[in-house]
């Protein structure tokens, strides 16, 4: 089954750590990667650039409307998130604790929605 | 299968076969056994006929694992009758209705309706919820369930702890429920409490090697012996005695197998002392301290520390009672029973106007019928003078 597994954490966090913090950090991120590859359960994964370079776009009544910035003002902020294929939700549970953004921020799991047999057009690459 | 919501239905409409035939040719030789045949055979039909696409391989794939099942099997044979008991399978449906990732009143409505059977308007009735809500709580739960495969199984060694302690948190909010509508008029709520203990004795039952069901099914066997209020106005020849006697030989079995005693097994040793004193002079305070000094490093509660602070003032005097439970004022201040311990304290030491005060305060908080009386009645006896408690010097 897959899964998206969404990364939300308080940036200011990042901004006031000291520099060995942040090496652990993306150590940790590293270990995970490798071991969910090797697992054969990571799809896809990315981090993203910090919230302030974002850009939101909506069209309303035939207006296009872009926003600078996030569209929510949340104080946790999506900082990443990766795609998995494992067994169930106990699995995912089990991705997901051993990224560190779970010791200073929260991860959302949520299953991702099957289309088996529907036609996606080219969402469905390989 | 993964699908509670298709299994129940296919159970169900087994049911309604199983009524059509026998009624005209008799039950047959293995009704167990033909219900659950009948019943795949309509999830089989199901999975294959559904039109919806979202996760056709799967639904295939559970179809043909349905197929494999009944085909295992010689012809017109409907198989052996399955295990009355089905322990691992209830075992497995508990752990999965009672996974942490629902929250709480979702796992108790959910566990109420598919291990307990109780119907979705009963359930709604218990918790003062319509049943249209209810009914969507318990449809969305299952969805989640299908939609994240949540497994039916008993968890790994490794997460059995957490996922044990989901189950006996959701059994025991059942039970708390319940005990709290007791003194009630409303019956229905106060079943929950034989309802908490059918579903404790069962996991007990079924987790025999672990201490803490054991202990849990004490406990509420214990509490529920007395089914009332504070303790020293209860009548104890009104208790239960066969309820009492199994959860004091429950509190001991499961006491020799812990190797460390969990938080329901220090809880059911404190009920167990009360209950093990002929009056309430009788109780040994000292080691009901003790073991709530071990409690509240254990629960982490402030209304575990309260009732810890009854305790001190049993052993030590109601002074230092009273400033154990000065201490809780700024976690416990809308409790009723915090102003009620207060009142109770001071009134003990000849404080009156005060203790006046506190019950005032208590009396506002509750609309319990029993515990209002229990409470205007120590109040109104402060007037006439405060009659003495059993250890307090003059």
């Amino acid at each position: 089954m897959k899964f998206v597994l969404t990364l939300y954490a308080d940036e200011a966090g990042f901004a006031d750590a000291p520099p060995e913090a942040l090496q652990q950090t993306l150590a940790a991120f590293d270990a995970f990667n490798r071991e969910a590859a090797q697992a054969g359960v990571l799809l896809a994964g990315e981090g993203l650039a910090p919230s302030h370079t974002a850009t939101a776009v909506a069209v309303r009544d035939g207006e296009r409307l872009l926003t600078d910035g996030p569209f929510s003002e949340t104080k946790e902020v999506l900082g990443g998130f990766y795609v998995v294929d494992v067994g169930g939700l106990d699995d995912a549970i089990e991705w997901a604790a051993k990224l560190p953004t779970v010791h200073f921020g929260r991860v959302e799991i949520r299953p991702v929605m099957g289309y088996e047999g529907v036609d996606r057009g080219g969402l469905d690459a390989s | 299968m993964r699908d509670l919501e298709l299994a129940q239905d296919c159970v169900q409409e087994a049911f309604v076969e199983a009524l059509e035939h026998w009624a005209a040719d008799g039950p047959p030789p293995n009704p167990a056994g033909w219900i659950v045949l009948t019943a795949r055979r309509r999830a089989i039909d199901r999975l294959r006929r559904a039109v919806d696409d979202t996760r056709r391989a799967e639904r295939l794939a559970q179809a043909a694992r349905l197929e494999e099942q009944i085909t295992s099997t010689p012809a017109g044979d409907p198989g052996p009758a399955p295990d009355p008991d089905l322990g691992d399978e209830r075992l497995g449906l508990i752990f999965a209705t009672c996974h942490p990732s629902l929250a709480a009143e979702v796992r108790v409505g959910l566990t109420l309706q598919a291990v307990g059977g109780l119907r979705t308007a009963e359930i709604a009735r218990s918790f003062l919820v319509t049943e249209a809500a209810m009914a969507q709580r318990l449809v969305r739960a299952k969805r989640k369930i299908r939609a994240t495969g949540i497994t039916f199984a008993v968890p790994a060694p490794g997460r059995l702890p957490e996922r044990l302690r989901s189950v006996l948190d959701t059994l025991y909010l059942i039970f708390t429920e319940g005990h709290a509508a007791t003194a009630g008029p409303d019956l229905v709520r106060a079943e929950l409490c034989g309802e908490a203990i059918r579903l404790a004795r069962l996991t007990a039952r079924l987790l025999p090697d672990e201490p803490e069901p054991t202990a849990l099914l004490a406990l509420m066997l214990l509490l529920h012996a007395r089914r009332a209020v504070l303790l020293a106005d209860q009548d104890r020849a009104r208790w239960d005695p066969a309820m009492l006697d199994e959860g004091l030989r429950l509190v001991m079995a499961a006491g020799r197998r812990a190797e460390r005693p969990g938080l329901h097994l220090l809880q059911a040793a404190i009920a167990a002392e009360h209950a093990r004193a002929q009056a309430a002079a009788d109780t040994d305070w000292e080691r009901v301290l003790a073991l709530y000094d071990r409690l509240a490093r254990v629960a982490n509660s402030p209304v575990v520390d309260l009732n810890r602070a009854v305790a001190v003032a049993e052993v030590r005097g109601p002074a230092a009672g009273l400033e154990a439970v000065d201490r809780l004022a700024t976690e416990l201040g809308a409790f009723h029973h915090f102003h009620a311990t207060r009142a109770d304290l001071l009134r003990r030491l000849g404080r009156a106007e005060e203790a006046r005060v506190a019950y005032r305060r208590a009396l506002d908080m509750t609309d319990n019928a029993a515990e209002r009386a229990f409470l205007l009645r120590r109040s109104a006896d402060l007037s006439h003078g405060a009659p003495a408690h059993p250890r307090d010097s003059a």
